[in-house]
């Protein structure tokens, strides 16, 4: 068993784990924070997807220890402190970007992971960013319009509600 | 103007708040004090006898709680069938025994033989594989025609054979059609798979089962789309536990799509557990057990013929499937081929003979049932594909066909037992050609071709019986179940509302569409209602959520509760404003006297209901709520016409979706946002099935596809946007919104398009192709572009 720290949207945390335990068990188990999901086994869902120092990581390919003395951000951060929602998730509210809402964490942060690298990304290139967050529900249509229209790109051309 | 309230508005979605933010509750979210954490040893062979089960060693391991095996579940009930089929010569169908853990036998890879139950999930797992088991393996069936041989391997030693049923329907139409095909002018034929597929919710299946030694009370947590079915199933079926007894709860569930509709083994056995062990037992099922553990769908071998006059109106239909039930009977797997099938064989279609055989089979694969569409996409696709061939082989325009054999005069009682109620086949066609822009596609297919691309349009049109069911007419089809729905609507004495209905939502938004439907009855607030589901404690008796019925079926609950509390509400304002009922009107949330200025608020009625001061006593009880129960009179029968259009590399094979199509008549439409939004996700798993998706099995049952790495789930950048319309409105005459189901549409109405355009792209090159397989991966294409 390990003791890591791992500031966790902004504020220390300290947990003993495993050698085996996964990131992404270590936020659900050993933290409380359910919102970043699990989907498969094989990191090839993206549900688990958060960022360790800024950068996006399917959060069930790392092991807790390695995440030990850097900054993770979840879901759960990245609404302001009063649950104004961010830019991105409003977006995806207005835009319908998420039904049953189990993916929607991952898409969330893949979509800011993505906007940090290139605010204005055209549609093939959220197309081609997303390859590794599975949706079941949308048909990906509301996610790529959300993310279009979070960038701040006109999105009124593209059919339907 | 689009409304901004009320029926036919588009409201922001409000449980969209909770999932943006991860405050979701999922079941795999609940964790109960002092919980234990299961995991199942299940099979790696498709087929064996259990010979020895030793759990000693692992019993000792570090945190184990206890193991179960098959001999802890001798005297429990199994797992139960809800649907029985009586076979074309009038017998049940043959119905095996499906225990909760293996006895005696393994008959699929991923049949459960024992269960560690431990302090942490780790230990159980690790302590899984200490348990010692000798199991001789014995010679699998996986194809179904295989299985039917004399002398092929039996999946199960107590039944005559392979064979669950052999269905005929209708029989007695069985001669006149064999003898319209005879003499018809043209017969066309088709061969083909409908591959079997995983319906792969995002969230995995989890099961927390809790028991309350004081009470006696059992909880079960579960990904369930209908909590009641459950209960009532396991309880009644499997475990003995009366309902009062039995709670069991599906909160926020990530999808479902028709393989969370059953009742499981993993279910059974953590209810079971927590009783046993006097702790919480907990299973979150992994992606790769999920393959090998949730309930397939699809999986048929059809031949179909049409038959067309020398004028090309279709005289017959006849179709001959072989259907895949897998190892053990699902909850309602044997429905699926036929009820949800042959009854479809019609399509938008006035041909007068239909006769449909099924023969269902067992093999050593993981059970099949309902996915998305369940039964009628399997019914579509064939008959449109056959429909395009015929086309081809006559030398018609493929629209031009279909148009000319619409059924155009509704009602309308096809030879397969039901009866459309409306619907407006050709209006949906023009709509499906205008924003298709069929004028635009010459001009695009030699874009493409300037680019060495090959360019086809596909076309299809679809019906679909939805919003499942009159509950006496599946009675007599042999369902075990009714399918009516309930809700009960309580008013708050300040005039909020609280609606408790047995549907459920795993994605659909009911907790904003319902609240719709509701302020405009009454003319209030969408705000001011709240919906509660998922929660047999706290909800009526329904049966939850699937066959796209939730607002056909649950919300015609909703809507009936909601008269009955107009009704009294209207008495008790006529004593406040010392009116006649008759006289009284509610508009606005404001109840007025007709003819005067008279009028009380909404909320002042609701606060007599419950502070009853100046109160009719003697006449009416105090508060305000009430229950209704609505039972369908017939299914629902949306409608549409859809088109793919494709390219197709020549060099590779490779088939990338360059734009789809869907005009749908769904009657009325309450939340326009969420009916596309139904659409769009249908279109992506209907164009996953025909050019991505399979599940595969080899010859001796080894599940090959059974992770993502395999299992080729459609991603971001193998779909278009689509563009969809569901302008065409001819309500659903029987149910008081109008309305008709839309979730399973585009599953339903999307596959044959996409194979009809590849098809298309490729007899555009001088191909004689004209059929391929599903999944229209590059290998087949390119081996067809071959030749």
């Amino acid at each position: 068993m390990s003791e890591v720290r791992i500031v966790v949207n902004g504020v220390e945390r300290v947990g003993v784990v495993e050698g085996r335990t996964l990131l992404s068990g270590f936020l659900r188990d050993g933290l409380g924070l359910t919102g970043t999901h699990v989907g498969c086994d094989t990191s090839q869902c993206g549900a688990c997807v958060v960022h360790v120092d800024g950068q996006a990581v399917k959060s069930c390919t790392m092991f807790a220890v390695e995440a030990d003395g850097r900054s993770v951000d979840t879901i759960e951060g990245q609404a302001a402190p009063d649950g104004t929602l961010n830019a991105i998730q409003q977006a995806f509210q207005d835009h319908h970007g998420l039904q049953c809402g189990f993916c929607t964490p991952g898409m969330v942060m893949s979509a800011a992971a993505l906007l940090k690298e290139n605010p204005t990304p055209g549609e093939a290139e959220i197309r081609e960013y997303l390859e590794g967050n599975l949706c079941r529900c949308t048909g990906y249509h509301n996610i790529v319009k959300a993310i279009l229209a979070a960038s701040g790109q006109d999105v009124a051309a593209i059919a339907a509600e | 103007m689009p409304k901004d309230h009320g029926i036919g508005a588009s409201p922001k979605r409000r449980e969209d708040v909770r999932f943006l933010s991860g405050t979701g509750n999922y079941t795999d979210d609940i964790n109960l004090n002092g919980q234990a954490y299961v995991h199942f040893l299940r099979s790696d062979v498709a087929h064996g006898r259990i010979d020895r089960v030793d759990t000693a060693a692992a019993a000792a391991m570090p945190g184990v709680v206890r193991i179960f095996t098959g001999a802890d579940f001798e005297g429990v009930g199994g797992l139960p069938c809800g649907w029985q089929v009586t076979d074309r010569h009038g017998q049940p169908m043959a119905e095996p025994g499906h225990p909760v853990l293996a006895q005696g036998k393994v008959r699929h890879v991923g049949d459960p033989i024992a269960a560690v139950v431990a302090d942490t999930y780790e230990q159980a797992r690790d302590a899984a594989e200490a348990i010692e088991l000798d199991i001789e393996e014995l010679p699998a069936v996986v194809d179904m025609k295989a299985a039917l041989r004399d002398g092929a391997p039996k999946v199960h030693d107590d039944l005559a054979g392979n064979l669950c049923y052999d269905w005929g329907f209708v029989e007695e139409n069985r001669e006149a059609v064999d003898k319209a095909i005879k003499e018809a002018a043209h017969v066309t034929t088709l061969e083909l798979v409908n591959q079997r597929m995983v319906a792969n919710p995002m969230e995995p299946r989890v099961a927390v089962g809790d028991y309350n030694r004081a009470t006696g009370d059992h909880t079960l947590y579960t990904t369930s789309q209908n909590p009641h079915v459950i209960r009532l199933l396991m309880g009644a079926f499997v475990l003995g536990i009366p309902e009062h007894k039995l709670r069991v709860v599906a909160p926020d569930v990530g999808g479902g799509f028709g393989t969370k509709i059953f009742h499981y083994a993993e279910e059974a056995f953590c209810t079971f557990a927590a009783k046993a062990v006097n702790r919480p037992v907990k299973w979150t099922s992994s992606r790769s057990e999920a393959f090998m553990s949730d309930a397939h769908g699809r999986d048929h071998v059809t031949k179909i013929e049409l038959a067309l006059d020398a004028e090309n109106n279709f005289v017959a239909l006849r179709t001959d499937t072989h259907a895949n039930m897998g190892a053990y009977l699902s909850t309602f797997a044997p429905s699926v081929p036929t009820w949800l099938h042959g009854t479809l064989m019609a399509g938008n279609y006035k041909t007068p003979l239909i006769y449909v055989n099924v023969k269902a089979v067992f093999t050593n694969t993981v059970p099949v049932d309902a996915y998305r569409g369940a039964g009628r996409p399997e019914a579509t696709f064939q008959l449109e594909r056959v429909i395009d061939k015929a086309a081809r082989e006559l030398g018609v325009d493929p629209v031009a066909l279909r148009r000319q054999n619409f059924i155009t005069e509704f009602p309308y009682a096809t030879p397969v037992a039901v009866e459309y109620d409306t619907g407006d086949y050709n209006a949906t066609m023009d709509k499906l050609i205008e924003i298709g822009d069929f004028a635009g596609f010459a001009a695009r297919r030699a874009a493409s071709e300037a680019k060495g691309k090959l360019r086809g349009l596909g076309v299809n049109c679809y019906i679909e019986a939805c919003g499942i069911a009159p509950s006496n007419l599946v009675g007599q089809l042999g369902a075990r179940a009714g399918l009516y729905e309930s809700a009960t609507v309580r008013v708050n004495a300040t005039g909020g509302l609280v609606v408790m209905t047995g549907s459920h939502s795993h994605g659909q938004g009911h907790e904003t569409a319902f609240p719709q439907v509701i302020a405009e009855m009454i003319g209030i607030d969408e705000s001011m209602v709240e919906i509660v589901h998922g929660d047999t404690a706290n909800t009526p008796m329904g049966m939850g959520t699937y066959g796209s019925r939730s607002l056909a079926v649950g919300g015609s609950a909703m809507v009936r509760a909601t008269e009955k509390i107009i009704n009294k509400a209207k008495r008790i304002a006529a004593h406040l404003m010392e009116a006649s009922e008759s006289d009284i009107e509610l508009k606005d949330g404001q109840f007025s006297v007709a003819g005067t200025d008279k009028s009380v608020a909404w909320g002042d009625v609701t606060l007599a209901a419950y502070v009853p001061h100046n109160y009719p006593l003697e006449d009416i009880e105090p508060g305000l709520e009430e229950t209704a129960f609505y039972d369908p009179s017939n299914f629902t029968y949306p409608s549409g016409a859809y088109a793919c259009e494709v390219e197709v590399d020549p060099e590779t094979g490779r088939v990338t979706i360059e734009r789809m199509t869907a005009a749908d008549d769904f009657g009325n439409i309450v939340n326009p946002m969420i009916v596309s939004g139904q659409v769009h996700g249908g279109l992506a798993q209907g164009i996953g099935q025909a050019l991505l998706e399979g599940c595969v099995y080899d010859e001796n049952g080894q599940l090959l596809s059974a992770s993502y790495m395999d299992y080729a789930m459609p991603r971001a950048d193998d779909l278009p946007f689509y563009t969809v319309d569901h302008s065409c409105v001819t309500p659903c005459t029987h149910n008081p919104l109008g309305v008709k189901g839309c979730g399973e549409a585009g599953a339903i109405g999307s596959p044959p398009s996409v194979v009809n355009a590849v098809v298309d792209a490729l007899q555009s090159a001088g191909r004689d192709v004209t059929h391929i397989d599903m999944p229209l991966s590059p290998a087949r294409v390119w081996a067809a572009l071959q030749g």
